[in-house]
């Protein structure tokens, strides 16, 4: 019988783990097993993570969800789709398009509107080389996207940065980052003048399963403990560090048990369920947003597509298709209709929606004009 | 009246506890980064109360650059303390590939007012993992503004001039300068970047001279000048931006130049001086360019292995004779 995740729902502050007393800390130092004990609502039940049935959708939790944004969600994961298969198409048959380094989010929606959807106005993210999903989660508009990537001037970064940097530090997108783990301790610092000017906000930071094995994971999540900021660390374990799998390159099965060793709460989701994504960022947002400090959030989830582009791909093929039966649209489009919240006819107004936009977003993009070539000189100082 | 004289640390400690004073969003972030406030009241054993703008952090070089390049995206304004320059290359993701490039690659959306405040330390006996001057190889990295004040009034001057911009600067002390003297007015003053200061005039060579070899390049003029050659000492005092006219006035009225740069000679910032002059004043120059520079070893401890390789008033008057041909 696989055993699956489990983690409280409740939410109250004063349930939350306080490291005030030194023995507590001496606790803590005693390693997870006692770090255990201490009663965190957020405790995982740690063990080998099987993946072969699909947690069920807690029928309770959408119940507190209303339905506008159960649908929003819905529509923020078929356009990040439909976004990315766009990104494909171009960069297979658009020469413009050749260089635009597609990281495609495909297959990990879940994670990035789940997480995002549980976000006030104010909050703020960092993202990663695969970070598009994150984009439109928060906001962003498709049309502005695909002009970046394709460096033309409209772009949301005026064709400066490109797939790897999209940023809108208007809708809090404080830039995706090429640099693997690079946006965890810049996360931690947004967290840190969050807190250090009482703005009530929270920051989340994304990062896959490899930057969990950079010194800059140590380094952020150390400094965002000691100082009790308001961020949330969401490690989106698509299995894969590029050609090496996860069970090659890290010493734990399961990523969120390393929030232990900084005293802050950590939990595995399954990170292809939209619901269960959102209930765990929410809890963690708002614990940190009651200034209890930072959480650890550990999604696994597999990204469908090559690394990038159409790189070779060694993954073994029945790997792939296992998770292709885990789709996590999906299986959020199956929970939808049978709670009557996607009605045949909603399912195709928001169908033809999102293929509005992303139509639009293609042409918006091809029809914009290249940059000034004398604007490589602009924006080297503020 | 005289000026008071203070110590170039004591200049630098002034500037950042003024610009503290004058806007909030000042902070003090790093290692021991109380040290840069030169308050050892402000020392965790001490204080009864943490300075609520001066965060030390452990020894997580990577981590609390990026949480300055994150505060900063936020409004702060951090001065981010290093210890030892050499320091940053345990952070050096963060240093060098995000804080001098988000700016442009957001397309200007990201502003990072941050200073780098740590020093360069050749010439102090600490060997090569302590000992390097790193403005070289920063001047190559585009996004950067570079301070290298070589008195007090200076430091404090570039100091408060770099803590008001709105551009990522690294401000680069010297660990042989920091317990020097000089002259600091205690009215308010800032020194704009990009003004080079002549150190002392002269008709016969130009000898542009960086941080800590400004010293040495005015006693090597001094004992020039017994011996009839008139050196004119220019100090750039920012290296990037970089006075450049100020440098061409100068070789159009000697014609000689001699560069002396705490730096491994390869790439230096005398080579970029050096090949500025050349492309742009190649008809003023009555002589070659001569550059001096440390030898390309890793930096040694023994003090005469040390002496051997780096700048001294002897191989700076060496080079000014051979380009004046005396």
């Amino acid at each position: 019988m696989p055993r699956l995740l489990q983690y409280s729902r409740s939410l109250e502050p004063s349930r939350c783990i306080r490291l005030e007393s030194t023995s507590e800390r001496g606790a803590y130092a005693s390693g997870y097993e006692a770090w255990a004990k201490l009663n965190n609502p957020m405790t995982t039940t740690v063990g080998p993570w099987v993946s072969d049935t699909a947690p069920q959708s807690d029928p309770s939790s959408p119940s507190k969800l209303s339905p506008e944004l159960l649908l929003q969600m819905y529509r923020e994961m078929l356009t990040i789709r439909a976004f990315e298969e766009a990104c494909y198409d171009q960069f297979r048959s658009d020469p413009s398009m050749r260089y635009a380094g597609i990281h495609a989010y495909i297959g990990q929606e879940a994670t990035a509107v789940g997480t995002c959807s549980a976000l006030r106005k104010g909050d703020k993210i960092t993202s990663t080389h695969r970070g598009h999903g994150h984009l439109i989660a928060m906001g962003a508009e498709p049309k502005l996207m695909m002009a970046e990537i394709q460096g033309k001037s409209t772009g949301y970064n005026k064709g400066k940065g490109g797939s790897l940097h999209i940023a809108s530090f208007d809708l809090g997108i404080l830039g995706a980052n090429g640099v693997v783990g690079a946006g965890i301790p810049i996360a931690t610092g947004v967290a840190f003048a969050m807190k250090h000017k009482h703005l009530n906000q929270v920051c989340v930071s994304f990062f896959g399963d490899s930057a969990a094995n950079e010194g800059v994971f140590n380094e952020g999540l150390n400094l965002a403990s000691i100082w009790k900021l308001p961020v949330v660390f969401v490690c989106e374990n698509n299995q894969y560090a590029v050609h090496t799998p996860v069970t090659e390159s890290t010493s734990v099965a399961d990523i969120s048990v390393r929030a232990a060793g900084y005293s802050m709460p950590g939990v595995t989701v399954d990170g292809n369920d939209a619901l269960k994504v959102y209930e765990a960022a929410y809890s963690a947002v708002e614990r940190a947003r009651g200034g209890a400090g930072p959480t650890l959030i550990e999604c696994k989830t597999y990204r469908i597509m090559p690394h990038q582009g159409d790189m070779p791909d060694y993954r073994p093929p029945e790997e792939k298709e296992a998770w292709k039966a885990k789709d996590p649209i999906k299986r959020f489009e199956e929970f939808l209709t049978k709670s009557g919240l996607l009605k045949q006819e909603t399912k195709t107004a928001i169908a033809k929606q999102v293929t509005d936009t992303i139509q639009g977003a293609v042409s918006y993009a091809r029809e914009s004009n290249w940059p000034d070539p004398k604007q490589a000189y602009q924006d080297v100082y503020a | 009246m005289s000026a008071r004289e203070i110590t170039f640390g004591r200049a630098v400690a002034e500037a950042i506890q003024e610009e503290m004073a004058r806007d909030k969003n000042v902070i003090v972030i790093g290692e021991d980064c109380w040290r840069a406030l030169e308050e050892d009241q402000l020392h965790p054993k001490y204080a009864r109360k943490p300075h609520p703008r001066v965060f030390n952090t452990p020894i997580s070089e990577a981590g609390f650059t990026g949480a300055a390049v994150g505060a900063a995206m936020m409004g702060l304004r951090p001065v981010l303390y290093f210890l030892m320059g050499m320091f940053m290359l345990s952070g050096f993701d963060q240093v060098v590939n995000q804080i001098p490039k988000l700016g442009y690659l957001s397309g200007g959306q990201a502003k990072l007012p941050i200073v780098i405040y740590t020093s360069n330390a050749v010439g102090n006996r600490y060997a090569a993992q302590h000992a390097w001057s790193m403005h070289p190889m920063f001047a190559n990295i585009p996004g950067f503004k570079i301070a290298l004040p070589s008195t007090p009034y200076d430091a404090k001057g570039l100091m408060k001039t770099a803590i008001r911009d709105d551009s990522p600067v690294l401000f680069l002390s010297h660990f042989l300068l920091e317990g020097t003297k000089g002259a600091v007015p205690e009215r308010e003053f800032t020194i704009d970047f990009g003004k080079a200061d002549i150190k002392r005039p002269g008709k016969d060579v130009t000898v542009v001279a960086i941080s800590s070899m400004v010293d040495k390049a005015m006693r090597a003029a001094r004992r020039l000048e017994r011996q009839g050659i008139d050196a004119e000492v220019l100090d750039p005092r920012t290296v990037v931006p970089l006075d450049k006219e100020a440098i061409f006035r100068s070789v159009e009225k000697t014609g000689h130049l001699v560069i002396v740069d705490d730096a491994h000679r390869t790439c230096s910032f005398a080579s970029e001086i050096s090949a500025t002059v050349a492309e742009e004043k190649f008809d003023c120059l009555k002589a070659p360019v001569k550059r001096v520079a440390i030898a390309d070893v890793p930096v040694p401890f023994s003090p005469v292995l040390e002496d051997e390789i780096v700048p001294t008033e002897r191989k700076i008057i060496d080079a000014v004779k051979s380009v004046l041909n005396r």
